[in-house]
């Protein structure tokens, strides 16, 4: 087998050294009865061809290519360069461990270093980990953080938080003593209603979680809900599900978020049908000591050269076991050094480029959607790259599924969400679109009246 | 020596240019008020294509992995990753959006489907979930089954054991899902006895957290006792497959009494680490724990595979969307490849070449526990000149990167040998070779071991610097 190195003869020659005739021997501290069970279930061996004609086929059962995609909602496709997915391609990048011996680990640690600094930089906020699993968890570890650094124990999660991420952190919460309340969305701005906010607010609430763009598409007022947050010396928790909104939009850092926390798979991951991607958190200082996931700091060595190790460890599970800030060990190192990399290709003009292009088709497509007769365009004015549109006839689903047949994937309905919402579509835009695709999109639109 | 790269933040010059997008072609103003937009991202890198490739080039130079060589890290089963699973995993035909319609991913759908049914085979468990992102997030997933299960019978209980040989992982996964946790000390034979655990067995013990093989590479060999006894107290138990490499194909944890366990697929189905992630920790669990399972769940109808959302009994959601999809992805193209010719050879050559480690290093280092081991081995630095640490750098000069060192807690001086079944013979015996090599020195210019290593990009680094005055990003001007 290609896999697996020693020959017959080595064996042989193994089995003598250890003393041993037959290989079952090795295995006689198991319960007899129960060892070597039979395999007469499982498939035989495939060649590398036909590994790759059973994948193959495999792929040709999937036809999603064929069409068209505005899909958003938490996962959106972006334009990678192709320096991006040699570089992380590379063996040295992608078949190491975790850094555990810096000596030989300098490549991974600066590169999770420059990609820290990144996030940094891009969310306006002091200190970014190596990463966490999603967008999903890197909520939830958000809301543990708070809860741990406040002492408080209610958290405010608001109504358009992606409603998978609310499911998550549902999940994360629902055996410790933490209270989770949900915020009103204000129906005419699609924010976070401001009179439902104050009224919640009080000296037990350790946060606000709110997600900006929301689930909606929305752009929250950030500095208002930070503001509101801080009278009652509560947190300020930035939820973002796309991170491509940070090159463009005034930062968490800078409107007052205490913790910013999302998914980072715009940046240079593909879509791979929901992951692996990247789960990103950054904060003001104080909260360093507290944070959950890896970090990677500066030092020197023995000569006085500058590198890089894992530190503050002691907040971790090997270290802390069931005092540790999080249970997290592998997270998602790859994909952080990847997301690196992209923002380093992309660079301060075409990540910014890229960012103002996302909005700018959805500006586009608002404008024009507004205008067609099937559909109106809900909130016109506070989006980024997300707009929701409402059918004015039927229900969404309907009309996204009219639309399917015309070779398009009109976003996403809500309905497979929140079945309450019967007639709304979210749709996604960014720099892989043109005039041309989107101008697609509205005549067919136009179309399925 | 060589010098270490720049920072990518040093290279930057303005008006550098790495990529080639053009701008909108739309007719469009932003809609967005001024007030809410930024001014630019102030040092961000402007660098040009070439430069960034050679930047990286360079930092790929100072890593150290399974591509370059033998990488025997102890309970960390480096095994080589094959190559044809990164094209099949990069391939277009799978980048579907997560919320693409069912009916136009059949294909991967297909894969999720195909890889719980291997799973299912090896392990013996009745079902499986594929979200958890990773192994400690599997744990944390099988902790809240079993709670939910528990508390669904009206019993939620408070409790967890936890041998004091497990990674440390299991306590705080245990602790985030709401338990106490009760360590419980291995006996002398290293591994859980008997007696040991009735001791402990109160009746608000809601689980056993038990790795199998434990960290010291021995088989749990009271488990079906162990679980007999758990059953009969209202307990389950829990197995963390951490180490499930040394039992593919051997024995499966479902017919011994497991009632959930998670699986590493960047371990046992040789899906790359990436320097720490991303993992995948698919959860098994008994017939009678299916309904817990987290959503979203694959199920085959007729010739379609559709996605069941919720369930009434489910813990919920662990992660968004499927789970680490790609990494699935190469885990079946590695199970695909292996077949039911080669998946038992996996383990008997793991454990083979653990054992012919032990063999040849046995007498020369002292081994804390006598007990036959399987997949990996735990020597400890007692009674040599040196510590387990100056071993360990000593080999990064000699072009090995070293074991597990410090861990299990339970040794002291810990040295955790595994080197996986993809390691040929001449390696390991390269590996033998310079251990004793670097046991000779260490008697005789012990001096030598505690310089180690000479031979990196950098020597050994200032820890307690970095955590006393943490740098974590580039400032300008600063980090010299």
């Amino acid at each position: 087998m290609r896999y697996l190195p020693l020959t017959d003869v080595e064996r042989g020659e193994i089995k003598k050294t250890i003393g041993i005739s037959d290989i079952k021997e090795l295995f006689s501290c198991i319960p007899e009865g129960e060892c070597y069970p039979s395999l007469a279930g499982i498939p035989s061996a495939l060649s590398e061809p036909e590994l790759i004609a059973t994948f193959r086929e495999l792929g040709r059962k999937n036809r999603f290519a064929d069409h068209l995609s505005f899909m958003g909602a938490g996962a959106c496709s972006h334009f990678i360069p192709e320096a991006v997915s040699y570089l992380s391609g590379k063996g040295e990048f992608l078949t190491p461990y975790t850094p555990y011996q810096p000596e030989v680990s300098q490549g991974s640690l600066q590169a999770i270093f420059e990609y820290q600094t990144m996030m940094t930089m891009l969310t306006g906020l002091d200190v970014a980990n190596a990463s966490l699993y999603d967008g999903a968890t890197a909520a939830a570890e958000a809301v543990l953080l708070a809860v741990r650094r406040s002492g408080r124990s209610r958290v405010l999660l608001a109504a358009n938080l992606h409603p998978e991420y609310a499911a998550v952190i549902r999940t994360y919460v629902q055996n410790l003593p933490i209270e989770l309340l949900t915020v009103a969305s204000n129906e005419t701005s699609g924010r976070v209603d401001d009179l439902d906010l104050r009224a919640r607010l009080d000296e037990a609430t350790a946060a606000v979680v709110f997600q900006s763009p929301n689930f909606l598409g929305v752009v929250e007022d950030g500095r208002a809900i930070a503001a509101a947050a801080h009278e009652r010396k509560a947190y300020a928790v930035q939820v973002v599900a796309e991170a491509m909104s940070l090159a463009y939009l005034t930062p968490p850092g800078e409107c007052g978020a205490d913790i910013a926390a999302g998914e980072a798979q715009s940046f240079g991951l593909s879509l791979g049908f929901g992951g692996p991607y990247l789960g990103f958190m950054a904060a003001r200082e104080e909260f360093l000591r507290q944070m959950p996931g890896r970090l990677v700091g500066q030092t020197v060595d023995l000569d006085g050269k500058r590198g890089y190790v894992l530190t503050l460890s002691t907040r971790e599970q090997h270290i802390k076991r069931e005092k540790a800030t999080s249970n997290i060990c592998s997270n998602e190192a790859w994909c952080a050094m990847r997301a690196g990399m992209y923002l380093a290709v992309m660079g301060k003009t075409g990540l910014a480029r890229a960012a103002e292009t996302c909005h700018l088709n959805a500006a586009y497509f608002a404008a024009a959607a507004a205008e067609l007769k099937p559909v109106a365009v809900v909130y016109p004015a506070n989006f980024y790259n997300e707009v929701l549109i409402e059918v004015t006839k039927g229900p969404a689903a309907d009309f996204h599924a009219a639309l399917k047949k015309k070779g398009i994937l009109a976003g996403v309905p809500l309905s497979w969400f929140d079945v309450k919402q019967k007639n709304r579509l979210l749709l996604a835009f960014s720099e892989v679109h043109d005039r041309q695709a989107i101008d697609r999109l509205l005549a067919a639109m136009g179309e399925c009246a | 020596m060589t010098a270490l790269p720049k920072l990518i933040f040093d290279l930057s010059r303005e008006g550098k240019l790495g990529c080639g997008l053009k701008g909108a072609d739309v007719p469009a103003k932003p809609v967005i008020a001024a007030s809410c937009r930024r001014d630019g991202i102030a040092d961000f890198p402007e660098v040009s294509e070439v430069e960034i490739v050679r930047h990286y080039m360079a930092l790929a130079r100072l890593n150290y992995s399974v591509d370059a060589g033998f990488y025997p890290l102890g309970s960390c089963t480096m095994k080589y990753n094959p190559k044809i699973n990164e094209k099949l995993a990069a391939a277009d035909e799978f980048q579907a959006h997560p919320y693409a319609p069912h009916d136009l991913v059949q294909g991967n759908l297909e894969i999720m489907a195909r890889l719980e049914e291997w799973l299912i085979a090896l392990t013996g468990m009745a079902g499986f979930t594929l979200a958890p992102a990773a192994g400690a997030h599997g744990e944390f997933t099988g902790m809240l089954i079993i709670r939910k299960y528990l508390q669904e019978k009206g019993d939620a209980r408070k409790v967890v054991l936890i041998p004091d040989s497990a990674h440390g992982t299991n306590p705080a996964s245990a602790h985030f899902a709401g338990y106490e946790v009760r360590e419980i000390p291995s006996n002398a034979r290293g591994i859980i006895g008997i007696e040991e655990l009735r001791a402990h067995l109160t009746p608000d013990v809601a689980a056993l957290m038990m790795t199998n093989p434990n960290t010291l590479g021995i088989f749990e060999s009271n488990i079906i006792s162990i679980a007999e006894a758990l059953h009969a107290n209202g307990s389950l138990l829990y197995m963390d497959g951490a180490n499930l490499n040394a039992l593919l194909g051997i024995v499966r944890p479902g017919d011994l009494g497991v009632d959930v366990m998670h699986i590493n697929l960047h371990k046992t189905f040789a899906t790359p680490h990436g320097g720490g992630g991303p993992g995948s920790g698919p959860v098994g669990v008994a017939a009678r724990l299916l309904p817990f399972l987290p959503v979203p769940r694959v199920r085959k109808n007729k010739d379609r595979y559709e996605v069941e959302y919720d369930d009434p009994h489910s813990i919920g959601r662990v992660k968004n969307f499927y789970g680490q999809f790609l990494v699935m992805i190469r885990a079946l193209a590695y199970l695909l490849a292996l077949g039911r010719e080669n998946v038992r050879r996996v383990a008997e050559d793991a454990v083979l070449n653990a054992n012919y480690i032990r063999k040849k290093l046995e007498g020369k280092l002292d081994l804390p526990y006598a007990t036959p081991t399987l997949h990996e081995v735990v020597f400890s630095d007692q009674g040599l000149p040196v510590k387990t640490l100056d071993i360990a750098k000593r080999l990064l000069d000699y072009g090995f990167h070293p074991f597990t060192i410090y861990f299990p807690l339970i040794v002291h001086g810990a040295m955790m040998i595994e080197p996986t079944e993809t390691e040929s013979k001449e390696t390991l015996d390269e590996f033998i070779t310079v251990m004793d090599t670097i046991l000779g020195e260490a008697r005789e210019n012990p001096d030598l071991l505690r310089q180690a290593p000479t031979q990196t990009p950098v020597r050994r680094l200032d820890e307690t610097l970095a955590a006393r005055k943490p740098v974590l990003k580039w400032s300008r001007g600063e980090n010299r």
